[in-house]
């Protein structure tokens, strides 16, 4: 009687554990699949986020451009004859562009036609045969067929980026789809290598608009950061690391490195502001307090990582050093540094492309102006290649999102460059003791 | 550049009188470098450096003084009426000045005496910079000369030349303190300023934010445009949103990393996650601005639902996916700090990984976990280019995800982004902005490393 009681309620627990566990089972299915779709969910984020600028950036990198064929007229670029530069710099280019496009359309003689054909063309097209013109005088009198950019909207249409509909925001009459689709089919149009994006500086007109003045403000902001950060940061790394003693004052040192690295980066562009603009009165929008800026953003980074990397030097090493009678200081400089040095570099690349990226301590410092020309030494006015960004981005015409897109794929390229050279040294020259 | 070539001279000089100096040492060493008290390299160092430092300090001090100097000097020769303006024209005048002297293009001046004045300015500048680069290497050569002199094979040239380093080894590592006395002494003398206009109490309470009209000269005090209540919820609002996103996901991908992946896994996944670490912020406000914003605004359409197209939830979820990795490799570095002992007798006991995890590692690792949180929040809030991209202008007091609001770090930019007038209220609010800011990220810092530091000390 007992034992039949004993077993069934044994059977009983036995099915609670039994349907229990299944339960626990289920849950520790559920939460590993919690864990898998978090991963999935991050990586799903950077998939689209990369898709995204490269499916809206990639078409950038080509730009429509339209063959003419352009009678040098002598009349038109030098009248007098005297080669005088100043009179071909100064002479009507549109006038070529003009009668060239009306040979290409011999029936569209009233002014409506005529201005609708001139704003198929690039107005950097004109400068383009000034260039040509200017380069080789010998031009002055020949034809001969040239490769001009055509329009944004002409651009964006043929990449079918705009409508062919202007009911769906589409710009073009049927008159004008009409006439590019003519020259299409001539093969007169065609998608070229867009060389204005790197060698121009920033331009009202989006097909004229290039990176290069971005570039080589970035390059100086980053010259100076480096020129600044690495000595800065070793030597204080090293200070901290081989000869500080351990007190109120090296950690009141050490807290505010720490603090430092988390400060919000505006902050330093406040801190530059007021200090280098304000005070010391330096020239506002130049490269180089934007590289006093950013050096105060990646100091604490590298003076972390380069103590990381000291302290991973065994200390044998400076036991040894001094037993054979170095001074502290040559024991540093001869034997600890060497060792520490890839990690130290790693750390500084890794704080560059931290600085590359940086934007908002530009903004304080006015290196978010509208600069034309390419900055010749780090104090002209000049923007950095993630402000350009930002500055495109906020243009209306449709053309720019296609060109800021191409403007963050070179700048991933870059920091893709950068990271991969860290990793690199990393890898090759990271000693396990 | 006359500069470089300053710099330059001076740097050769000192190449110069280090050779020299190891020669003499090596002379009076009579062939035998062993009577030396040092390497004959320290004599040299000993002796470039007495040219090198005076002459560096020299220039340093130059750089300092001149502007100031000279604007002085320049405005003391303007005549009286202009030296009676109020200080904002004044401060344009001298603008002016400076800009026609530097561009060395006086086409532009405003009037004759301005051209006057920039061209005394540039006689000045450049008649200091002479003297200063005369003296500078007058002081150079004297200072090597000095040291030369002194060189004898007793001299302890490794020491002095070590001591220099040293010193040098550590002014660098006080740079932090400076800069953080720098950053608080900016933000202070600015913020008294506009407190000394705008009552704290407005400012910190106030719920009506509206910079711009205290630029109407017309308007009788500018209080009550200045309250910053709206922006401090806006700000809040958007972090909250994105801890919302980065938290469960960085948290629950930083246990799957560390507790259930195998190597190659991990391997693979954990550097793709942290490329989103690497991402410059101002892609992220683009990538919110053009995909993620109309997608929302599209969707709330389709669902008759009204979102903005600046809504703080686009804003707040791209910020979100910006933290992921932030949370989790802190979160995966510190679960991976649990000792292995307390899964074991968990798994002892009988439990089920997941249930190790939820009840043993997780509140071990808990101040941890919270630690990196907090210091996720303090990038929140200021972070800057992502809400100044995609987070919109005006101030609305709301706590509507859908509806637009702005942030902290969005009036501070577009308050000193174009003319900046240090006299008005306007531009030195931003400053009273970025000490608020500073103050509260500073706070979470030390809190969140303080529970991070004393989680570590408690496994070691």
């Amino acid at each position: 009687m007992s034992d039949l009681v004993q077993q069934l309620s044994r059977s009983a627990t036995a099915d609670r554990v039994q349907a229990r566990l299944k339960q626990r089972y289920a849950a520790e299915r559920r939460f590993r699949a919690y864990g898998v779709v978090a991963i999935g969910l991050a990586l799903l984020f950077l998939v689209t986020l990369l898709t995204s600028i490269i499916g809206k950036g990639s078409s950038a990198f080509f730009q429509n451009e339209i063959q003419l064929n352009i009678t040098f007229e002598p009349a038109v670029i030098d009248s007098e004859g005297l080669r005088d530069p100043a009179a071909i710099a100064g002479a009507d280019y549109q006038a070529l562009i003009r009668t060239a496009l009306g040979s290409l359309f011999p029936e569209d003689t009233d002014r409506a036609s005529r201005r609708e054909l001139i704003h198929l063309i690039s107005q950097g097209a004109e400068l383009e045969l000034r260039k040509m013109v200017m380069n080789d005088p010998a031009l002055i009198g020949t034809t001969r067929p040239v490769w001009l950019p055509v329009a944004a909207p002409v651009d964006q249409l043929l990449k079918g980026h705009m409508s062919r509909n202007t009911e769906l925001g589409g710009q073009f009459n049927a008159r004008e789809l009409a006439r590019i689709d003519h020259l299409t089919g001539q093969g007169l149009l065609a998608a070229k290598f867009n060389k204005w994006l790197f060698t121009q500086g920033d331009s009202r007109q989006p097909e004229l608009a290039g990176l290069w003045g971005a570039v080589v403000g970035s390059f100086y902001s980053l010259l100076v950061t480096l020129a600044l950060s690495f000595p800065l940061g070793v030597a204080a790394a090293v200070y901290l690391e081989e000869f500080a003693v351990k007190n109120r004052w090296t950690d009141i040192i050490e807290v505010n490195i720490n603090n430092l690295a988390a400060v919000p980066s505006i902050v330093f562009g406040l801190l530059g502001l007021e200090i280098f603009l304000n005070v010391f009165g330096l020239p506002r929008s130049a490269p180089l307090v934007g590289g006093l800026a950013l050096t105060l953003v990646s100091l604490p980074t590298i003076i972390i990582a380069a103590r990381v990397a000291l302290k991973a030097v065994p200390p044998w090493i400076r036991e040894a050093a001094l037993g054979l009678g170095a001074s502290r200081l040559q024991m540093v400089t001869h034997h600890v540094l060497p060792l520490a040095m890839p990690g130290i570099l790693t750390g500084t690349i890794i704080g560059m492309a931290r600085a590359v990226g940086e934007s908002a301590p530009l903004l304080m410092i006015g290196m978010v102006a509208f600069v034309v020309n390419i900055p010749a030494t780090p104090l002209d006015p000049s923007t950095a290649l993630p402000v350009q960004i930002y500055l495109w981005a906020a243009s209306p015409e449709r053309a720019f999102v296609e060109r800021t897109s191409a403007a963050i794929l070179v700048l991933l390229c870059f920091l893709a460059v950068m990271n991969a050279t860290a990793i690199f040294l990393r890898k090759r020259y990271e000693r396990r003791w | 550049m006359p500069f470089i070539t300053l710099l330059a001279t001076l740097l050769a000089l000192s190449a110069i009188l280090y050779q020299l100096g190891k020669g003499r040492a090596l002379r009076l060493s009579g062939g035998r470098p062993g009577v030396l008290h040092s390497l004959p390299t320290y004599y040299g160092s000993y002796v470039a450096l007495w040219c090198a430092l005076p002459a560096f300090l020299l220039v340093a001090v130059w750089i300092i003084i001149e502007p100031m100097a000279l604007q002085a000097l320049v405005l003391n020769s303007l005549p009286e009426t202009v030296r009676q303006l109020p200080l904002a024209r004044l401060s344009l005048i001298t603008n002016e000045m400076r800009q026609l002297a530097a561009s060395g293009d006086y086409r532009f001046a405003s009037s004759p005496e301005a051209r006057a004045a920039a061209e005394h300015y540039r006689d000045l500048h450049q008649i200091g910079f002479a003297a200063m680069a005369v003296l500078v290497l007058t002081a150079g050569i004297f200072g090597g000369r000095f040291a030369l002199g002194r060189i004898r094979p007793a001299l302890r040239a490794r020491n002095r030349v070590e001591q220099a380093i040293l010193f040098f080894l550590f002014v660098s590592s006080t740079l932090a303190i400076f800069t953080t006395i720098g950053i608080v002494l900016s933000l202070l003398f600015e913020s008294l300023r506009f407190f000394s206009m705008v009552p704290v109490s407005d400012f910190l309470f106030g719920l009506s934010w509206s910079p711009q009209m205290a630029m109407r000269t017309d308007q009788v005090g500018s209080s009550g445009a200045f309250g910053a209540v709206p922006l401090f919820a806006g700000t809040l609002l958007i972090s909250l949103i994105a801890m919302v996103v980065a938290v469960p996901t960085g948290l629950l991908s930083a246990i799957y990393m560390a507790e259930y992946a195998n190597p190659r896994f991990r391997a693979v996944a954990k550097p793709l996650i942290e490329v989103l670490a690497g991402i410059p912020t101002v892609v992220y406000g683009f990538f919110a601005v053009v995909t993620v914003a109309p997608f929302l605004r599209d969707l709330g359409n389709q669902l008759h639902f009204s979102v903005s197209s600046e809504s703080a939830l686009a804003t707040g979820i791209v910020m979100g996916v910006m933290i992921i990795p932030f949370i989790s490799s802190l979160s995966d570095d510190v679960i991976c700090d649990v000792p292995d002992a307390l899964r074991h007798g968990a798994y002892g006991l009988g439990a089920t990984r997941s249930e190790t995890i939820r009840q043993v590692v997780l509140p071990a690792a808990l101040p941890g976990i919270v630690g990196g949180i907090l210091l996720a929040v303090s990038r929140a809030i200021g972070e800057t280019m992502i809400v100044v991209m995609a987070a919109g202008l005006s101030a609305h007091l709301t706590a509507n995800p859908f509806a637009s609001v702005t942030t902290v770090t969005v009036q501070v930019v577009t308050l000193l982004v174009g003319d900046q007038e240090f006299d008005s209220p306007k531009t030195l609010s931003a400053f009273a902005l970025g000490l608020v800011l500073f103050v509260v990220t500073l706070a979470l810092n030390v809190v969140a490393l303080k529970v991070v530091r004393k989680y570590r000390e408690r496994y070691e």
